[in-house]
């Protein structure tokens, strides 16, 4: 009696399987990651070890990976609008840097007297210029696709390039601080309102850094969650994305709607440089971003575009950039990124189609 | 700012691009549309640079490029073809593994000197006035054979059977398949040519138009722009090329912008204050959206050039287009 498999197309899929598929995945890519890592002769274990210690191991260094997990927030459901249309916004790199920019203008020029004007005006501004400048950028390459058919994954990877010049120039030349590559400090009233600012009323936010910035986070999840359920325009979007000649017969405007959301994509990923340079670094600055704006890409497809599911797993790969800036050599936290991302879309065969093992007996039966 | 010069490193760097871009021409006439050009020249350059280190040859180097692009490419082949993934993410996963995987084995490599590849000057055509230095003189032996990949190329894909099959199934894999044509066979293999030649195109970067290795920046998004380029050059290698050159000759214009006191009359403001440098380095990405406006109204209008089939997984018995 002999055995075989065969494989077969899925009628309906298993509502745990995604779940499985996608953990399965990241604990396959973790090993296959380590394996390469103890190639190039580093000790796996450790740096595992390492890893849990440096995201989770206390209150203070669990901040600070929710730090780094608020712009990926932000980034991440940016991406999840675009993607959710089949638009390829790989660009939420070059719009985090432009809503830096829109929100340092507030600062920089300024835009209304620092010193007078309370913080949540000036706060208030700074979100708008950043998601402006950000929306900017998205509508850009949107225009450009809806207009003239231009591909936008390399608009927008195009402009990732500019906006980093663009920034640099300014940092470099006229907002320089003293001749060194940044401005100079940021006035406390651009500041985003830290826990450690409150630490004289509840000791336990002594030194604790997380800002308000991962409100805009779950604020923007939570939008764009409904959005998607109720919305018509959640609707437009994800009938565009599944099926472009129904959505055309429905008599949906595509071309507007491909700038609509690029536009909208931009601004949320603009608001993640606003948060980021308003609540962390508080100056513009050169390299702001580990490349958050491509983690987020990640991040949204490990999420399955699904918004709520994209703040645990920003959590993770906030983790991954964490330990990674310490972690040697410093190329690791890309390269696990990419195996994860690659063993995502290969497990998303098993949601197709499954395998069975069959007696030949049976078979015959 | 003298023409032969500004001609001569423009076929240099133009012959990187062409490379890249001839064999994307390849991979997308089969169908695969492989977004993950710039991971696999970015392991080719890192590739090349430390087998060249290693070894003392660097074509052994070169050899090894493209091997590395070509295995990398095949782990998008296999992901695309076999289990139907999408070729946006897959390719988007591919860049970031192969920058990734280029980083990491790649580390301690800035500032070492490998042996490089050597140029050669070709008898009696460097001669021709003008053009025979630009374009025969001192030039690695890559540059030279790029002059003839784009012609041999062109013939492949539109005079010859495989080049025939080839268009088959990047236009109609289920009628491909119908008289025989192997259709999961041929996308493989121009899915790992092209990364071959991408391999290559890292190579001929690290060991040869600007040796060194200086981890993300050596490619410093090329790859991308050779993806471009084959949009504009609508899939055929002849405008490739001609594109490729081009833009190498304009970044080379745009480095030589920055050293006359007087430019067209005027105070040279890039001589003033080297900041204004960080628009010309704007510029080259500037030109690549601008070029490719120009190439998407171009297939828009003719509906040509572009394979059908482009980025559609192929089933078996399904119906397909």
């Amino acid at each position: 009696m002999s055995t075989r498999l065969k494989v077969e197309k899925r009628v309906d899929v298993p509502s745990w399987l995604p779940l499985v598929t996608s953990i399965g995945s990241v604990v396959l890519a973790f090993i296959i990651g380590g394996i390469i890592f103890k190639i190039v002769g580093g000790k796996p274990f450790e740096a595992a070890k390492y890893f849990y210690q440096a995201v989770f191991g206390s209150w203070a260094v669990f901040s600070d990976t929710m730090v780094k997990a608020t712009p990926l927030i932000l980034v991440g459901v940016a991406c999840a609008i675009a993607f959710k249309m089949r638009l390829w916004n790989i660009g939420a790199e070059g719009q985090f840097y432009a809503g830096a920019f829109g929100a340092s203008l507030v600062v920089l020029i300024p835009i209304v007297p620092l010193e007078t004007t309370p913080k949540f005006i000036v706060i208030g501004l700074m979100m708008l210029f950043g998601m402006i400048a950000g929306a900017i950028w998205g509508f850009i390459p949107g225009y450009l696709k809806a207009k003239y058919k231009v591909n936008e994954i390399i608009t927008t990877l195009m402009l990732n390039y500019i906006i980093i010049n663009w920034n640099n120039f300014w940092i470099f030349d006229k907002w320089s601080d003293r001749g060194f590559q940044m401005t100079a400090t940021f006035d406390r009233v651009a500041w985003l309102p830290r826990l450690a600012d409150y630490a004289k009323q509840i000791k336990a936010f002594a030194g604790v850094t997380l800002h308000l910035g991962v409100l805009f986070g779950i604020v923007a999840a939570a939008i764009v969650w409904w959005i998607f359920r109720y919305s018509r325009w959640g609707y437009e979007i994800k009938l565009i994305g599944d099926n472009p000649e129904a959505a055309r017969y429905a008599g949906i405007d595509i071309s507007k709607n491909i700038i609509l959301v690029m536009a909208f994509s931009g601004a949320l990923a603009g608001l993640a440089g606003m948060s980021e340079i308003s609540g962390v670094v508080h100056r513009l600055q050169e390299s702001i971003s580990p490349g958050y704006g491509f983690t987020g890409i990640i991040v949204a497809w490990l999420a399955k575009l699904n918004p709520f599911v994209i703040i645990p797993v920003s959590v993770l790969f906030a983790g991954l950039i964490v330990a990674g800036r310490e972690l040697q050599p410093a190329g690791l936290s890309f390269l696990l990124q990419g195996i994860i991302l690659f063993m995502l879309i290969s497990s998303d065969v098993l949601l197709r189609y499954k395998i069975r093992i069959l007696r030949t007996d049976e078979e015959a039966a | 700012m003298n023409f032969t010069i500004i001609l001569h490193a423009g076929v240099a760097t133009g012959t990187v691009l062409l490379f890249a871009a001839i064999g994307e021409i390849f991979t997308e006439r089969s169908g695969i549309l492989n977004l993950g050009v710039e991971g696999m020249m970015l392991l080719g350059a890192m590739a090349g640079f430390s087998i060249s280190l290693a070894t003392e040859s660097p074509w052994l180097g070169v050899l090894v490029a493209m091997l590395a692009g070509g295995a990398l490419s095949l782990a998008h082949g296999v992901v695309t073809i076999h289990f139907q993934a999408d070729q946006v993410v897959s390719g988007l996963s591919l860049t970031f593994l192969g920058t990734g995987l280029a980083l990491v084995l790649g580390e301690g490599l800035t500032g070492q000197t490998p042996p490089l590849l050597l140029d050669y000057n070709i008898p009696l055509l460097s001669s021709i006035p003008v053009i025979g230095p630009a374009l025969f003189q001192d030039h690695g032996i890559l540059v030279y054979v790029g002059y003839l990949a784009a012609p041999l190329a062109w013939y492949y894909i539109n005079k010859t059977r495989p080049g025939m099959h080839l268009r088959a199934v990047g236009q109609k894999p289920s009628a491909a398949d119908s008289v025989g044509v192997n259709v999961y066979g041929i996308r493989y293999i121009y899915t790992f040519v092209g990364g071959c030649l991408a391999g290559l195109a890292g190579a001929i970067i690290s060991l040869s138009v600007s040796p060194g290795w200086y981890s993300s920046q050596t490619t410093s998004g090329q790859g991308w722009i050779a993806i471009a380029l084959v949009i504009f050059a609508q899939w055929n290698p002849m405008r490739a090329a001609l594109g490729g050159y081009l833009f190498g000759m304009l970044r080379r214009l745009i480095l030589d912008l920055q050293g006359p006191r007087i430019l067209l009359g005027f105070a040279n403001p890039l001589y003033i204050n080297s900041n204004y440098s960080f628009f010309l380095i704007m510029t080259p990405y500037v030109l690549t959206i601008i070029a490719l406006i120009f190439g998407s109204r171009a297939v828009a209008k003719k509906r040509a050039g572009s394979p059908s089939a482009l980025g559609l997984p192929y089933v078996r018995g399904e119906r397909g287009k």
